[in-house]
Formats: structure tokens, sequence, C-alpha cells
């Protein structure tokens, strides 16, 4: 088994399907900022043995904001919380197969939930956004707070995962704005949920089967707000490589002057199911 | 990094000194006749004190001394927003209703200025939320909202422009000793908050949707006495919830003790889109007295109910029976004099009309330059350098700002960041003003040509080739493209370029058409004014002032204003074209005009910027500059924006 992005591949295949998690990642301070208040996890875990073979991802991206360092403070912790929660109380549960397999949905709310009250005693001036999201079992688990976002990318395709908690998105679900105009908004950076704002908070989930080859892409609005969708999906279908395409993204959110941090997670998902559920079959 | 949630959470940086150790010390006297005694509140341009008033020795008269921060370190800035503030605080003296405090006197001091009101004996009700233990008796909310509605109506039918609250929240109403609603708290604040980085528009939470849309109307106050009323009555604070989300609240979910009317009413009020919501505060106030429940067993709720903790032993006076007492106002009566809010300087003449978008204003100047300024404070953001002068004035669609320059080319470029995305090139100075419609910007060149070019990428659809320069933007209608030539040749083209109609004029037109039904309007320097019907070419009727037109037409709902080089300013009417009134100016006149809300708004070439009524043509005011004003104003939220030969962008009150 290995514990790193994994490339464990089967021997008994000749052409082997690409059956684990591959990740690229990158985060860039852009140019129109002094300091990166970004921050991002990816943590792709491969075991492969006789009994099976299993994948497993934690991917997480939290976007800072606060002065005198607080918004970068508060991402930090942000991640660091929510990863820490989700080994402990997920992947080494599964992994072992010593407790019951934990509910994965909550699991993630609950890593959420604990940042959220670690950045409201640590940092009460900082706040941050987070989109987490768990890859386990043929299933993509997200959850959402602020204004990061998935994506689903598939082919020449590419769907939000996500609803942004800002202002302009609302006034455009309330149709009082056009995308447009929200895009050019002064006030598109308004959120009214956010990591930290109050002890209690709601998240959105989102629980879906995984479409095997299809990528996951996750992203700060440094990157959404700045680099047209379309110009984002003309980079990621013609870079396969995933590590490379974080890149390009990047890049081009720095054509385009880089207003602000720039931050891309882009899984690989994988082409087949798991073969079996890991963990001890049969001494139990 | 996200800029700000809340300004509660994240407060930015301390305002210059705006620490709390600026607070004025308990006992100090101001002006020699006010002695802070404590502090009541603290804002966000500052403090809010108690005071006793030693000008009366014999009582002990308690005033309420709201201070507010002049941080600006423009000195042209801050003298403007001290007039402004002056300016406000007499239109609030001028009030009187039993819910608006009394003002008695303001005065600055350095870098701040203080307005001196009747104190209020009471608490405000986001105090009076937050203490309360269980929800308020729904007839005592029945009758404050009824009370606001009053005072709401009162200030939207204040003469002679409605004044819009803008900040109607728990907060900014206290209930006094005598359970009556006051509204404290008026805009005039905001006039120090200028350039303030990330400062809300409004309040989250309690705002109207179309706020964020840079609309202030009566109809936005209206929202916002409902999602008071909602946060009242659900205990649910609105700024902890998803924005515009009271829908998805039914207020009866929360409360029981509430009727489906009172329910309805307020749910009306918060209506996503203005006109679904009560007409005005008035239609609200009926509706409310119509349902609540019969006011015979109001009084003595109103005598138990445990809504304040300062209350035991408060005279419960009947309603409206608070009448106002004799002013003790010495309040000095306002000036009319225009002072700008700001003035930005540019390197040269500016001969072309500004837009404002978003905040922003953007125009271009004979320095070559378009500038991109903060309308609120008139601080430069950007400016795109073009290889020419630009007399062209800019027009602002989808975050893109497009305009013409003597180089040649049209220009559009990113409004947010002064970024070019395309330019498109004719053979000669581009001096008419785009207009963006239908996908694509027309717009003419000393070429001869009224061109169409497609707003994504900036390619040419097709060109009108006319063989004088047209400098006449031009108007679009579903099906026409009309606009005048240096030759006196008006055209009426298709959407694909083809010519429909043609009408001579004996001079050139280079005055942009209007349209209103089935009439477009245009002036010549042939000195005439022509209404010309829009189906055959046909004229209906003309006009004649006694020298050049060059300034193009604006309308309202039944006349048709133009001004003309003889000095004049015309009303006439659209249908007829017979004069209503004219106004005399001292020089050329060379601008359009804009239409705002009763008055009408033009520069001439006496450096006058001159604000009528639209109704009688008289004047309401007029705003001296340092040359010519030979560009159009545009009046944006109650300013007007208006460029001169001076160099000069002025920002004015209307
Ligand atoms: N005339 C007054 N009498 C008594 N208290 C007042 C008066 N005006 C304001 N206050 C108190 O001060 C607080 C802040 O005043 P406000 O005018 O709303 O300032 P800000 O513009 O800072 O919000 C109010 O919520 C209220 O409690
Ligand atoms: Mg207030």
């Amino acid at each position: 088994m290995a514990l790193e992005p994994a490339q464990v591949t089967n021997n008994h295949t000749l052409q082997a399907p690409v059956d684990t998690l591959r990740f690229g990642h990158g985060s860039d301070v852009g140019q129109g900022r002094k300091n990166n208040q970004d921050a991002c996890t990816a943590f792709a875990a491969t075991y492969a043995a006789a009994q099976g073979r299993m994948s497993f991802g934690l991917f997480v991206v939290a976007d800072g904001m606060g002065g005198h360092m607080d918004g970068e403070k508060a991402s930090s912790l942000c991640i660091r919380v929510v990863t820490d929660h989700v080994v402990e109380a997920a992947y080494l549960p599964l992994l072992t197969g010593q407790d019951e397999a934990p509910d994965l949905m909550e699991t993630l709310n609950e890593g959420v939930l604990a940042s959220n009250l670690a950045v409201t005693e640590q940092m009460p001036n900082g706040g941050t956004t987070v989109t987490a999201a768990i890859i386990y079992g043929g299933k993509i688990y997200i959850t959402q707070v602020g204004d990061s976002r998935a994506y689903l990318v598939e082919g020449r395709h590419m769907k939000a995962l996500t609803r942004d908690h800002s202002l302009v998105q609302r006034l455009v679900e309330l149709e009082q704005l056009t995308p447009e105009q929200a895009a050019e908004h002064p006030h598109r950076n308004i959120l009214y949920r956010a990591i930290g704002q109050s002890e209690h908070l709601e998240l959105d989930n989102k629980i879906m089967p995984m479409p095997f080859g299809a990528r996951l892409l996750l992203c700060s609005d440094g990157l959404w707000m700045v680099v047209p969708e379309a110009e984002m999906m003309d980079i990621l279908a013609a870079t396969p490589n995933s590590q490379a395409a974080c890149e390009k993204l990047i890049a081009a959110a720095n054509a385009y002057g880089g207003p602000d941090n720039i931050t891309a997670v882009l899984v690989d998902l994988p082409d087949c199911p798991d073969i079996a559920e890991p963990g001890p079959t049969t001494d139990r | 990094m996200v800029d700000q949630i809340d300004t509660q959470k994240f407060p930015g940086p301390p305002s210059p000194g705006g620490g709390s150790e600026s607070v004025l010390q308990t006992n100090t006297v101001l002006q020699n006749r006010y002695r802070i005694t404590g502090v009541l509140g603290m804002g966000g341009m500052g403090a809010v004190y108690q005071a006793r008033d030693l000008h009366f020795p014999n009582v002990k008269r308690m005033v309420a001394v709201k201070e507010m921060l002049n941080t600006s370190t423009n000195p042209q800035i801050r003298e403007a927003t001290l007039r402004n503030f002056e300016r406000e605080a007499d239109i609030l003296a001028s009030l009187t209703h039993p819910s608006v405090p009394k003002i008695y006197d303001y005065f600055s001091i350095r870098d701040r200025a203080y307005l001196v009101m009747e104190y209020i004996n009471g608490r405000d009700l986001e105090e009076i939320i937050n203490k309360a233990s269980d929800f308020i008796k729904v007839e005592i909310v029945y009758q404050w909202a009824i009370d606001l509605c009053d005072v709401l109506s009162y200030l939207h039918s204040h003469e002679p422009e409605p004044i819009v609250f803008r900040d109607v929240k728990p907060s900014n109403i206290m209930i006094d000793q005598h359970r009556h609603v006051r509204l404290i708290d008026f805009g005039i604040a905001k006039t120090f908050e200028i350039g303030q980085k990330g400062t809300m528009i409004g309040t989250e939470g309690y705002s109207p949707p179309e706020q964020y849309k840079g609309q202030a109307s009566p109809q936005g106050d209206i929202y916002a006495l409902g999602a008071t009323l909602h946060h009242i009555l659900t205990r649910r604070d609105p700024r902890l919830e998803p924005p515009f989300s009271f829908k998805d609240r039914p207020i009866r979910d929360y409360n029981g003790n509430v009727d489906p009317e009172f329910e309805a009413v307020i749910m009306r009020s918060l209506e996503y889109r203005p006109e679904d919501r009560y007409p005005s505060a008035m239609a609200m106030k009926s509706a409310l007295e119509h349902v609540r429940p019969s006011p015979d067993s109001a009084p003595a709720v109103l005598g138990t109910a445990p809504i304040m903790h300062n209350s035991a032993g408060a005279v419960t006076a009947p309603v409206g029976a608070q009448a106002a007492k004799p002013s003790t106002a010495f309040f000095p009566s306002g000036g009319s004099e225009v002072i700008p809010l700001w003035t930005f300087r540019c390197e040269d003449e500016i001969r072309s009309s500004p837009a404002v978008v978003y905040g922003n204003l953007y125009v271009g100047c004979y320095d070559n330059g378009l500038y991109c300024i903060g309308a609120n404070d008139g601080k430069f953001k950007w400016r795109y350098a073009t290889e020419g002068g630009i007399a062209s004035s800019p027009a602002v669609a989808d975050g893109v700002v497009y305009f013409g320059s003597d180089d040649y080319a049209l220009y559009a470029v990113d409004a947010q960041r002064g970024r070019i995305l395309w330019s498109f090139h004719t053979e000669a100075p581009v001096r008419s003003s785009p207009r963006v419609a239908l996908g694509h910007v027309f717009i003419g060149s000393d070429d001869g040509n009224l061109y169409a070019i497609r707003i994504d990428g900036g390619r040419r659809a097709w060109a009108m080739e006319t063989g004088d320069p047209v400098r006449s933007t031009a108007y679009v209608t579903d099906d026409l493209v009309l606009f005048g030539c240096d030759s006196g040749d008006f055209y009426a083209v298709d959407l694909s370029g083809k010519l429909k109609w043609r009408y001579k004029a004996r001079r050139g037109v280079i005055s942009s058409p209007v349209v209103q039904e089935n009439l477009v309007f245009f002036g010549s320097m042939d000195w005439h004014i022509y209404a010309i019907a829009l189906d055959t070419g046909w004229n209906v009727w003309s006009y004649r002032t006694t020298k050049a037109i060059a300034s193009s037409p604006v309308l309202d709902d039944s006349n048709v204003y133009i001004g003309s080089s003889d000095g004049y300013f015309y009303a006439l009417d659209c249908k007829t074209g017979r004069d209503r009134w004219k106004f005399e100016t001292e020089g050329q006149i060379a601008t359009k005009a804009v239409v705002h809300q009763n008055a009408v708004y033009f520069g001439s070439g006496d450096g006058y910027v001159y604000s009528l009524d639209t109704k009688s043509g008289q004047l309401r005011w007029k705003f001296k500059t340092g040359g010519p004003v030979v560009s159009a104003p545009f009046v944006h939220e109650g300013v007007v924006y208006v460029c001169s030969l001076d160099h000069n962008v002025y920002a004015l009150t209307a």
C-alpha cells in the first residue's frame, strides 16, 4: 500500500487502467496581492493487496480573508483541521476495518464544523471559504462554504458542483442580476457564509456517483472569477497531465493580471471501480 | 483572498484618528455649550454622545450629539464633504414629524462634524430585540409598523425630492419613553463614508436586492421595513441568514401569534421586485390598518407590554398625541449655493460626457486618456491611453467600456481593470459616441461610415457609407439604426445596414437622435429641430431656433428639450412642436441635456451647469465651472456628473 500520490498498478493486466487517484495541484499568490491566503490539501491513498484494491482521496481548497495575516492563518488552520479529522475518523478506520464503516458525508461535515470552531476561536478577525471533497467507493462527497468551487470536468464539458455563498450569486438566483453583471459587480467578493463567521454554520452537501474517467477540479475564485470558463475547458481538454493542467490554469489567471490568489487542485478519477472493500475481510 | 464578509465581524483597519482613544471624555465641553455626559452609541463614523446643553442653566436639557469623522485627506474633498453635511443637516432641520428627532445645531471642529439633536430617552430596536426574552406582542408591532409607514410616507413625499431613508433596520429605530417610534441615523453619516474600502451599501440583511444594482428608492425603504418587521416577529436575525431569504422563513412558522393577514402584508413588502411591493408606504399603512385587529384592545396591551426595561411608570400617550413641541431650533437656514461633492482634474479639456456604472465614472479627455474614477469619491482608478484626443463619450455595457478616439479607432476596454479587449480601426478620427445594442456597437467615423461592429471580438458586421463625417450618435430601435451626417442627410437603415429612408436637412446633422413612439427627433446646423415619422421618413413638425443646433434632444413624457447656439434652452411639445418655455443662458448651448425627476440639467458655453424645473422652466440652481461646458451631464443616484473645458469633472448634488 502507498500513502502517496499512488501509482500502484495491477500486474496481471497488460494495459493497466488508471485504477487509482492521481492529482495535480498548485497555488500562486498572483500579481495583485502581497501574500497568498489560499491553502489546499490533497491526500490520495491507495491500498492494493490480495483482498482487493481501493483508493481514498481527500481534497480541500480554502481561501482566507482578513488582514494582518489572519486570512492565511485561517485558511491553513481550516484545511489542517479538516484533513486531520477526515484521516482519523474516515481513512484510518476504512484502512484498518477496526471500526464500523464511517458515514463519509458526516465525517466531512464534522471536519468542516470543527474547523469553523477552531477558526472562530483562534482567528477572531479571520475567516475562510472551504470546498472539500472525499472520493471513495465509487462516490464523491462534497461540502461547501463560501465561493471556492468544485467542478466536474468530462471531456469538453465542465459543470460546477457547488453553489457560491456570495451575495451576487444569490442575486443571480433571484434573477436580480445577470451572470455578466455579477461577474463585474463591485461587491462580487462579499460572502454571506464562511468559516469563522459564527458558531452556527450551515453546509451545502452533495453526494454523487463517481463518473469514471472524469476529473474533479477544486479552485479558488482567483481562478474561476478571472479565467473565462471556455478557456479553462480548452486548457483542461488539451492537457491530460493533471499537474501540467493546474500549472497552465494558474498561468492563464496570471495572464489576466492575476488579481487574486490562485489555487487549483485537479483530480483524475479512476477509470474503473475499486475491486473490493478494503480492510480485513475474514477475521473480524 | 476574499475581501470581506460582514463589516461587523471583519472590521477594516481603524480609520485614522478613529480609535477608541479619540472618543470624547465625559465633561468635555463643545462650542462652550454642550457638556458631554456619556456615550449613547458607537457607529461606523464616530460616536453618538449624550450631552447637556449649558445654554439652559436652570433646566437640565439633554441633547444627543452625533460625531462624524471627516477622514478624507484631500482638502477639496473634505471641504465638499463638510458642505454636503451642512446641506443635509439643513434638510433634516426642516423636517417636522413626530417620529423624526429634532435637529438643533451643527458645527465642525477640525476633522469632525457634529450634529446636535433631540435626545431620545429610550432604546433602539436592536437592543430591544436582543434583550427581550420572548416575542414582542403582535399588537405593539402593528403599531410600530403603522407608525414607521407613516414616517416613511412623510419622507417619501418630501418636496422637491423624496427623501429615501436607505437604512431602515432595528438599530436605526428607537422607541422613546412614550413608546413611540423614532427614526434615527439619517443618511447624513453616509456623506462621510466616501472611499472607505469595504463599506457596505446599506446593511446586509435588511437591504433590498435592487440596492445592489445601485438603486435607492422609496420601494427599497418598504422592503427594509418588511425585513425589520420580519426580524422582530420571528426573532431570526436576517444578517445570519442567506440574503433575501425571507420567503424561506414564513413568519408564522416561527411565531404563531402573528395573524396570517399581518404576515401577508409583510411578505408583500419583501417581494424581490420593487413593483410587486406596495406602491407606497401610505398604501402599506392602509393595508396594515385594514387588517389590524380591533384597535380598542391595543392601548391596554401597550400599557402592560414588557418591551423595554426602563419603561416602568412610563406614560402611555395615545397614538398621535405627541404634538410637535415648539421648536427651539436656531438653525441657520439653508444656503442654496451648489458645492461639488468632488472634482477631478484631467490634463486637458473634456469635450465628452461621462458615464457612471457600478460606482465607476468613465470619461474621455483631450489628453488622449479614458479615465476611470470612483463615482463616490472622485478618486483616480485607472487611465487607458489612446494615440489621440477623445471627443467620444463612453458607452458601458456588460463590463466593457466602448469609446472612439481621434487616433481613428474604436476601443473596447475592460471596465474594471482598464485593459484592452479589442480595437477597431477606421480611416479617420472617431468623434461620434458608440451605441451598444443587439450585440453590436454602432459608431460613426469622420471617414464617412457608420459601422456596426460585433461586441465579441470587434469584427465589423457592416458599414454604411455616407460620404461625409458621421458625428451623430446612432439611435437603435428594434429594427432601425438612425443617425445624421455632416452633409445634412439623416439616415434610417435596417439592422443589416440597408437604407430604409433618408431625410435631407439643409445643413449638417451632428445632433444625436432620440425616438419616442413613432417619431425621431434631432437638431440640425440649419437651426431647426425636426420631428420625423419613423415608418415613412416624413417631416411631422420642425421648430426654428435662431442659430445652429449642435446639441442633441432629450425627452420626457411630453416634452422634447434641446439647446441651441442662440443661447436658449427650449422645451417643446413632442406632438406639436410648440414651445412650452425657453430659458436664456449667456453662451451657446452645445450639450445634450438630461432629465431626471422633474428637473432638466445641461451646460452652456457661459461655463454654467443649469438645473431647471421641467414643468415651468424655472431655474432650480446653477453651478459655475471654469470653462465652457460642451458635453452632457450624467445623472446617477441623485448626483449630476458634468465635465468642463476647464479640465475638470464635477460631481454635484442633483
Ligand atoms: N437622538 C438620539 N438619542 C438617543 N440615542 C441615540 C440618538 N441617536 C443615536 N442614538 C444611539 O446611538 C446609536 C448609533 O446611532 P446612529 O445614528 O444609528 O449612528 P450610526 O450612523 O453610527 O449607526 C443608536 O443605535 C442609538 O442607540
Ligand atoms: Mg445606525
